[in-house]
């Protein structure tokens, strides 16, 4: 509770002190600072509701620090809507709401003073479509975290996080010679590598991706996934996908979500080391969807 | 465990003051409108009422109020119903030549160029009217008066500037075919393609595929584009008041250069020259036209609102 | 419906060989050149017909018409078939009404240009009708009267009508007042032009007492016309900007405020500037409202709040024709020429209203 307080407020009620807190990230090095950063989150107890109907039921994990996790089940089962809740995104659709604990790192997200913006500000999120910004360019693009909380930067701070954040997503070679250009001119690919740049750029403890890779072709895909593993280094990750192949690649845990049938909420089955849920699962329903044979 | 509802209107002490301040902004403005509404309905009242009691003097002749403003409701109907005739069947046939007439190529340009008639405006037209049209009516009507004088709407004689409720009307159905023709065409627009082409399918021509597929669904569109059309036609004011020749009777004769004047050209007429109680009486006629319009085009969007929960 | 036509169909296709189809499929047609020719046709013979009888053009031209729809449905009554002819029947009718629609557009631009474009002098813009009689004068009075009466309805309208479609589209929901919001201001749009002008009246009337006349209570009168259609075109355009936007900043922890002001609005600002534009040069060319309430004189204001008329340029030309003085014929050109500088700038704004909306919208992604 007491660092995001700190966190906030800076640029929330004592705008003086912006240019400071903005150029810290500049000044301290890279390695320091983000061994710091990635957080673990322990879930507990949760549910999440759409109006009344009851989407996901009882969810408990922990999602490890510096570690990546992946997400699987089937289509419906609640994955996708437990991602959102990390962040409280779920409650951009209106009469989502969600009962339990996510606690990261002592703070419950979801205690009653807790800023949903503040939240957001700490854990990032990757979208299955790449969504650019399509009035900015590549370069205010990924400055667009801190330019649309009004932060002010100096011209070489903002160099800096330029290239840092676009270099984190392996897209520097890439651009650098047309940062100017709208972002939407890029493939697919880089267009989502763009967007990976600018969620990383306000420096997130944790990174959400949903499904990232769903609209891109396998060797943009490639891409996203050798950035997913130098990612994981700095950053938690809690992925998303479809892909049984790419869960296995790029994940350390794994949680599988399955629901009962339709219209029944969707609820953590197994959660455990990739290795295990791919060679040995605990679940036969678990064993049943990673070999293929439903989903 | 702590259980937490995050359900909008449930109060999130930790919302920001921005968002608080930005949202509260934006209602205002809506609130502020329905004011405004509100504030036109009241301000006509307040100033109309003492115009609904005045000594005869004030009525130019009548006496009292409903003798007043009978003759202007009657001009106005009339005015808008003639207008509606002529423009409802030409603005379905305009609508139907960018949907599914016209090829694709061509379709765009023609709405665009019928939207222009909706961007002249309506003191051009009434100086077209006046100087162009009517003129050159004369010998239309001149026509009517000789064969079909026996229906009393062409009784005559016919007046020779050509400013009559006809010219009128007819001026008013040039200024409301594009409102028509540009909601009809969207709702013709939306007809769902699958029933054209089972249409087809069957063997339909082109004529039978509209009668059969497009005219049912379009049917609730096409009753409120001509119920705005006939708001608007009630309203409109400018290209009456200089075309219409108006003398303030009760009569079917369309042609003759005695015609009834309407609410909105007579208040346009009267107002610069006015003072004191006959402003408020003008006042009172612009209240009933007010109600008048606000009926219909609540009526209107009512039918639109009802189709579009149904589609 | 359409599954067992082609179920039922096709076997018997299929069995049988093609010679001994009962339904033949070739009807006799008319050529594709039919409806050109029944065209040339009847605007010759309504010509000739017209000529020989001494008729006046538009006689010509309503005979033509109307023997073009009977020439082209008998000829393919004739050889095509019954149905067949309803459709061409309808088809040249459809077409018809649409060149009928053209008439009037084409006859008023010709008759607005041939008479005002010979007014337009120097003078007609750089004077006044102060101390005028009789020839000569100019509108720009009314220039100045329109442009300031029209900014000062634009200055109102504008940040109420955005302001509301910002709370339609993102903070209205399902709400009630949102609700009935969206309808009464669909309702708005229906208000008789010269009832604004009496609400101006009867409100600054209490305010400033009887007689008044007062170029920002046109502005007023104009902002209540111009409110529902601002409202409705930035509400449409807000709803244009796709849901994952708000969702990449709201990721980015940018609160909703300022991704509505700085994502949302900023992508859509394209279509908002082109509905404004639109309905500036809709109340622009407002007459009856401007009449009530701003009234009329023949000398410069530039002062919105005095308690004073204001020209504008639709007043002039009402004036001008209506009241045209002695002899008539001078005020009676300067009311066309005022009416053309009228519909060219309201032409000018719909043209910048069109090219800033296909010019500056966002690129589509992908």
């Amino acid at each position: 509770m007491k660092t995001f307080t700190r966190v906030r407020k800076p640029h929330a009620t004592h705008p003086a002190q912006e240019p400071r807190n903005a150029t810290r990230p500049a000044d301290t090095s890279p390695e320091q600072r983000r061994a710091a950063m990635a957080r673990r989150i322990e879930v507990s107890d949760l549910d999440i509701y759409y109006g009344d109907f009851l989407a996901v039921r009882q969810v408990s994990m922990e999602i490890k620090a510096n570690e990546v996790t992946a997400l699987i089940g089937p289509s419906g089962c609640g994955k996708s809507t437990f991602l959102r809740s990390l962040n409280r995104m779920h409650e951009v659709i209106p009469g989502a709401r969600v009962e339990g604990r996510i606690v990261m790192d002592g703070q419950d997200l979801y205690a009653p003073h807790v800023d949903p913006v503040a939240v957001r500000r700490q854990v990032g999120m990757v979208f299955q479509r790449p969504n650019p910004f399509p009035t900015m360019s590549i370069y205010e693009n990924v400055l667009a975290g801190m330019r649309l909380n009004a932060r002010r930067l100096s011209k070489s701070d903002a160099d800096a996080i330029v290239e840092r954040s676009l270099r984190g997503a392996n897209l520097w070679e890439e651009v650098k010679h047309r940062l100017d250009k709208p972002g939407a001119g890029l493939s697919g690919g880089q267009q989502q590598r763009l967007c990976i740049a600018r969620a990383i750029a306000v420096e997130p403890a944790v990174l959400l991706m949903d499904e990232p890779c769903s609209a891109l072709d396998p060797i943009s895909t490639a891409a996203i996934e050798d950035l997913i593993q130098e990612l994981k280094t700095d950053y938690t990750i809690v992925i998303v996908t479809h892909n049984m192949h790419q869960a296995a690649r790029v994940s350390q845990e794994t949680a599988f979500f399955n629901l009962e049938g339709v219209g029944l909420p969707g609820q953590l089955v197994e959660m455990s080391s990739t290795k295990k849920i791919f060679s040995n699962p605990d679940n036969a329903a678990t064993e049943a969807y990673v070999s293929g044979r439903f989903g | 465990m702590s259980t937490t509802t995050t359900e909008r209107g449930t109060g999130r002490p930790a919302r920001q003051r921005g968002d608080v301040v930005f949202a509260g902004v934006a209602k205002g403005a809506g609130v502020l409108i329905l004011l405004a509404l509100a504030g036109v309905t009241f301000f006509l009242t307040f100033e109309g009422i003492p115009g609904l009691t005045g000594d005869d003097s004030v009525y130019s002749g009548k006496d009292g109020f409903l003798s007043y403003v009978w003759p202007l409701v009657y001009g106005t109907v009339l005015a808008a119903l003639i207008a509606l005739l002529i423009a409802t069947p030409l603005a379905i046939g305009v609508a139907l030549v960018t949907s599914h007439y016209a090829p694709a190529r061509l379709a765009r340009p023609v709405a665009y160029t019928i939207d222009l008639l909706a961007a002249i405006p309506s003191v051009v037209y009434g100086l077209w009217g006046i100087n162009f049209l009517a003129p050159r009516l004369v010998p239309g009507y001149q026509f009517l008066q000789e064969h079909v004088s026996w229906l009393p709407f062409f009784a005559g004689p016919t007046a020779t500037t050509g400013r009559t409720i006809l010219t009128a009307g007819i001026v008013l159905a040039v200024m409301i075919l594009p409102i028509i023709t540009a909601i009809s065409r969207e709702v013709f627009l939306q007809t769902p393609k699958l029933h054209e082409e089972a249409a087809l399918a069957l063997g339909a021509t082109r004529w039978e595929m509209i009668r059969t597929a497009v005219f049912p669904h379009a049917r609730s569109g096409i009753v409120s584009a001509v119920m705005l059309g006939l708001g608007r036609a009630l309203g409109e004011t400018m290209a009456v008041a200089m075309v219409l020749s108006a003398t303030g009777v009760v009569t079917f004769n369309l042609i003759s250069s005695v015609n009834p004047s309407t609410i909105a050209a007579n208040i346009a007429l009267q107002f610069p020259e006015s003072s004191g109680e006959r402003v408020n009486v003008l006042i009172a006629t612009g209240l009933v036209l007010f109600v008048v319009t606000f009926a219909v085009n609540f009526a209107a969007r009512s039918i639109v609102a009802r189709g579009q929960i149904k589609g | 419906m359409t599954d067992q036509l082609t179920t039922t169909e096709s076997p018997s296709l299929d069995s049988e060989p093609p010679v001994q189809l009962t339904v033949p499929l070739s009807h006799p047609r008319l050529p594709r050149w039919a409806p050109l020719a029944a065209l040339a046709f009847s605007v010759a013979a309504a010509g000739v017909l017209g000529i020989l009888l001494g008729w006046g053009l538009v006689a010509i031209a309503s005979f033509a018409t109307v023997l073009n729809v009977v020439a082209i449905t008998g000829w393919s009554r004739a050889v095509e078939n019954a149905r067949a002819a309803k459709d061409r029947l309808m088809t040249a009718l459809v077409w018809t009404s649409f060149a009928i629609a053209l008439v009037p557009l084409l006859s008023l631009t010709w008759t607005v240009l041939a008479k005002g474009l010979p007014q337009l002098t120097g003078e007609f813009f750089t004077g006044t009708m102060r101390n005028v009689i009789g020839e000569g004068g100019g509108i720009q009075h009314a220039i100045v009267g329109t442009l300031l009466i029209t900014l000062g309805a634009a200055v109102i309208s504008v940040p109420v009508g955005l302001m509301t479609a910002v709370y339609l589209v993102e903070y209205g929901g399902d709400s009630r007042l949102a609700r009935w919001l969206t309808f009464l201001v669909d309702v708005m749009t229906g208000i008789p032009s010269i009832v604004a002008g009496l609400f101006a009246y009867a409100l600054f009337q209490l305010i400033f007492g009887p007689g008044i006349r007062m170029g920002f209570g046109g502005s007023i009168a104009l902002s209540l016309l111009m409110i529902p259609v601002v409202v409705r075109s930035c509400e449409e355009m807000l709803r244009l900007v796709p849901a994952d936007l708000r969702e990449a900043s709201y990721a980015l922890g940018v609160p909703k405020w300022r991704t509505i002001l700085r994502v949302v609005i900023p992508t859509s600002l394209a279509g908002i500037v082109t509905g404004v534009t639109l309905a500036v040069a809709r109340v622009a060319g407002e007459t009856a409202p401007l009449l009530i309430i701003a009234g009329k004189t023949d000398s410069v204001s530039w002062n919105l709040f005095s308690d004073a008329p204001m020209m504008t340029l639709p007043v002039f030309t009402y004036y001008s024709y209506t009241q045209p003085g002695i002899p008539a014929s001078f005020g009676q050109e300067r009311a066309w020429g005022a009416a053309l500088v009228l519909i060219l700038i309201v032409m000018a704004l719909n043209l910048l209203a069109r090219y800033v909306g296909a010019r500056f919208s966002p690129k589509k992604a992908r």
